[in-house]
């Protein structure tokens, strides 16, 4: 085989410069657990992939600049407009680039995936306890690469200067200027001055396509070399204990699921981007700062926070002749408080847990009723403030005054989060309780299966509803 | 805990359990379609040792049934190869005939990628050996030795330094010069706030003019109607935008010092919302409010633009209007308060 001898020949002339043989054949030898869920950290990386490629493609058109121009182009009904240059490289994009409309509208949706992978995948490592030692580290450089995307996917869409975008855009600025003390201050630094103003675009524009990615980039690199150092986790299971790790390894199979993983997400992106409309900035209109579109909402992942922005009285505290704005507590404070937490989460539990040493055993949810508990009682808290965000969509949906669907939220929003924790808790330690029945009473049986038949191990199935454990105990052996 | 015991409590338990029985069933069926789907498209196994009865039938049967899957592989894979690069033909056409149609162009983008991405998982399925692979893990804390030897070279290293007070003391103030010189340039990032901010936008005697240019008077407008106005030298400008409405002159519950702010029941507000600075474009005409579309505060248009429901906290500021004796409408000076949004130091 001649492509053998090239092949063996390149590979020793690098070997010989850089001795890798013993780092390669480890490597390809590193064994990845097979899981569903292992899945969704996997799928957020790979729609980070799409957003630089796609990102690229757009940041050769796009042009970061608020001056105004008089719109000709293939858009008639904005034909001789007043827009700014920014937004008319939109619309050039999105009516004269070739397939700019497809990669302009792919990078969006990739954006919306990558959150919610983000989202499900810190879910999951959460209801699973998988941050516990020695991988507290990654989940303080997940929880920021989470802060980086949803600060950088409002940069994004923030970025365009059609009606919506600016009005977030004022939002965001009301916001940054409601923190008390430094606000005005920190609000004129990034912003320039009030908004609109001419300095904004361009410098959302180098930190969404530069300085934000870059973060993200090198803390993704550390997020993946730690798992590479770590191993990562197994659910439990036979053979599964904290010192061995139970898995595929990555040369040829893992490396041949996960490029398809990669190339289904891509597919998904496409089809989303080519086939469902998203951000019609043309139907906005440009941005105009006399005007306003009712029903304006932000992308999904910011929506909690324009819901708790709803829900919040209006509240006027002074403290002399000071003021605290009161979208501070529910924009500025609220955030920070749930983010604290989450930062603060693996170091809290500590304190309450027993664990020792190194946990590369997960835990399954209904194991661990308290922590179960506090995921689900979060979770709600947040759901009830992203509803609250369309609370004018939910009024009109179901016919009725924006006013007392507020009210009924205010009182759902703080009440809900506690019950369902408690059921949570309730349904968790019951659950826990009739499996450990079960596992006692089919624990036996099983014993005697295997004592009487290895062979017919092979070819059970077993019950399909079974604790992964079980059903891994069936399989193996 | 006693059988009877435990039926007698789970009456409402069990139909709680049935929300986490959702839940369950959720994760469950996750797990049944890829054990549907393991089942389907079983993985090569791995050569086995001969099973337990050792006879060589069992062996070649097993071989054969193994040369019908790689086949059925080879089939399955090459199909859906063929489906994505179809799709890759299809992109292209749609690109090079003008490229603007974006449902084809996604639509056959993505049958390239699906369909590489499904070749590549089956012939991960189909066509390579799957085994389970059971590795140790080794310990993530080095040995004490190495960790002192670590910890002995670092301190050599320290040690070596002469002088290493005096070395701190310049890394310091050498870090702390930069600091500020960076600190420094961030300030060529913003204008003071102390002005722009604090600015109550209109001076007074400044006629109140349209979008359009035009001077507004008091025979402009029918009660119950709003027009936006600016200061004439800020058309268009986003923080001067003012509401001025007319109402019937008697409903007007203005506070005291403000009486004659209203020249035939006109009054003017900031038409900044003072919640999150959206614009408060709405007048709802018959309870005299005006209304903000993004978060919905409500401000009384009778009452000085008073918060009366919403996420708003402050009045909206007023304007205080007089009239020429052509009935021409002017500011009577400036905002009562800086427009916008809520700040620390906002009086």
């Amino acid at each position: 085989m001649i492509t053998e001898t090239i092949a063996r020949k390149l590979s020793r002339a690098i070997d010989s410069r850089i001795k890798a043989a013993k780092f390669v054949r480890s490597a390809l030898n590193h064994v990845f657990p097979d899981h569903w869920s292992f899945m969704l950290g996997e799928i957020a990386l790979y729609s980070f992939v799409a957003l630089v490629i796609t990102g690229t493609y757009l940041a050769l058109f796009f042009h970061a600049s608020s001056e105004k121009v008089i719109y000709h182009g293939p858009y008639h009904p904005l034909d001789g407009e007043k827009v700014s240059v920014a937004y008319r490289s939109v619309l050039h994009i999105s009516f004269d680039v070739p397939a700019g409309l497809l990669v302009r509208q792919m990078h969006h949706w990739a954006a919306l995936i990558f959150l919610w992978a983000i989202v499900a995948h810190m879910a999951r490592i959460f209801f699973t306890a998988a941050y516990r030692k020695p991988r507290e580290m990654n989940w303080l450089i997940g929880l920021t690469l989470l802060v980086l995307a949803l600060v950088n996917g409002f940069f994004g869409y923030s970025m365009l200067d059609d009606l919506l975008s600016g009005t977030g855009l004022r939002i965001g600025y009301a916001i940054l200027l409601s923190v008390p003390v430094l606000g005005p201050w920190l609000t004129f630094l990034f912003m320039g001055g009030t908004v609109p103003n001419p300095e904004i675009l361009p410098r959302m524009f180098a930190l969404h396509i530069f300085l934000v990615p870059a973060m993200i980039a090198a803390l993704l690199a550390l997020h993946l070399f730690m798992i590479w150092r770590q191993l990562h986790t197994n659910y439990p299971g036979p053979e599964r204990t904290s010192r061995t790790i139970v898995g595929s390894r990555l040369w040829p199979s893992y490396t041949a699921k996960s490029i398809g993983l990669l190339l289904l997400v891509f597919g998904v992106i496409a089809a989303l981007g080519g086939l469902v409309q998203i951000d019609p900035v043309w139907i906005y209109g440009p941005y105009d700062p006399a005007s306003i579109m009712a029903g304006a909402q932000p992308d999904w992942y910011l929506g909690w926070v324009e819901g708790a922005m709803r829900l919040f009285p209006g509240l006027n505290l002074r403290l002399g002749h000071w003021l605290i704005p009161e979208l501070f507590f529910p924009a500025v404070l609220m955030p920070s408080l749930l983010f604290l937490g989450l930062y603060s989460w693996p170091f809290v539990e500590k304190l309450f847990s027993r664990d020792k040493g190194d946990q590369n055993v997960l835990r399954l949810p209904y194991e661990q009723p308290v922590l179960t508990a506090w995921g689900t009682g979060v979770f709600t808290f947040v759901l009830l403030l992203l509803i609250a965000g369309g609370d004018d969509f939910l009024a009109l949906a179901v016919s009725g005054s924006v006013i007392e669907v507020r009210t009924i939220l205010r009182i759902l929003v703080l009440a809900a989060p506690p019950c369902v924790a408690a059921l949570t808790y309730v349904l968790c330690v019951r659950l826990r309780r009739r499996k450990a029945a079960l596992a006692a009473t089919t624990g036996a049986a099983k014993a005697a299966d295997v004592a009487t038949d290895t062979a017919a191990m092979h070819g059970a199935e077993g019950p399909l509803i079974l604790p992964i454990g079980d059903r891994a105990a069936l399989r193996g052996d | 805990m006693s059988e009877d015991g435990e039926r007698r409590k789970s009456g409402l338990l069990a139909f709680l359990e049935l929300g986490l029985g959702f839940l369950e069933l959720g994760w469950r069926s996750i797990e049944l379609l890829s054990n549907a789907l393991d089942r389907l498209l079983p993985a090569k196994q791995s050569p086995e040792p001969l099973p337990k009865s050792g006879r060589a039938e069992d062996c070649e049967m097993e071989s054969e049934s193994q040369m019908r899957r790689e086949h059925l592989g080879i089939v399955l894979v090459v199909c859906f190869f063929a489906i994505a690069i179809l799709g890759g033909i299809g992109f292209l056409i749609a690109f090079w005939s003008g490229g603007n149609n974006t449902q084809l162009l996604g639509g056959s983008l993505s049958v390239f990628f699906a369909g590489m991405g499904v070749t590549l998982v089956l012939w991960a399925r189909l066509l390579m050996s799957h085994k389970e692979a059971i590795e140790p893990r080794h310990a993530l804390q080095s040995r004490p030795r190495e960790e002192e030897a670590a910890a002995k070279a670092f301190c050599e290293g320290v040690h070596d330094v002469r002088r290493r007070r005096l070395l701190v003391w310049m890394g310091l103030s050498g870090a702390g010069v930069l600091g500020t010189m960076v600190l420094s340039m961030l300030r060529s990032l913003g204008i003071s706030p102390d002005k722009s901010l604090y600015s109550r936008i209109w001076q007074g005697g400044q006629r109140l003019v349209t979008i359009d240019g035009k001077p507004v008077s008091l025979t402009s407008l029918q009660p119950g109607s709003m027009v936006t106005v600016f200061p004439e030298d800020q058309i268009g400008a986003e923080r001067a935008q003012t509401v001025l409405i007319r109402v019937k002159e008697q409903l007007l519950q203005l506070p005291e010092d403000r009486a004659n702010w209203a020249p035939g029941g006109y009054v003017a507000y900031s038409r900044v919302c003072t919640h999150a600075g959206c614009p408060v474009g709405e007048f709802e005409a018959e309870q005299s409010i005006l209304l903000c579309p993004c978060h919905q505060s409500t401000f009384d248009v009778l009452r000085a633009a008073a918060p009366t429901g919403g996420p708003a906290a402050r009045a909206l500021p007023q304007l205080p209007l007089t009239a020429d004796a052509d009935g021409t409408l002017r500011a009577g000076g400036g905002f009562t308060a800086p427009p916008g949004p809520g700040f620390w130091g906002i009086s």
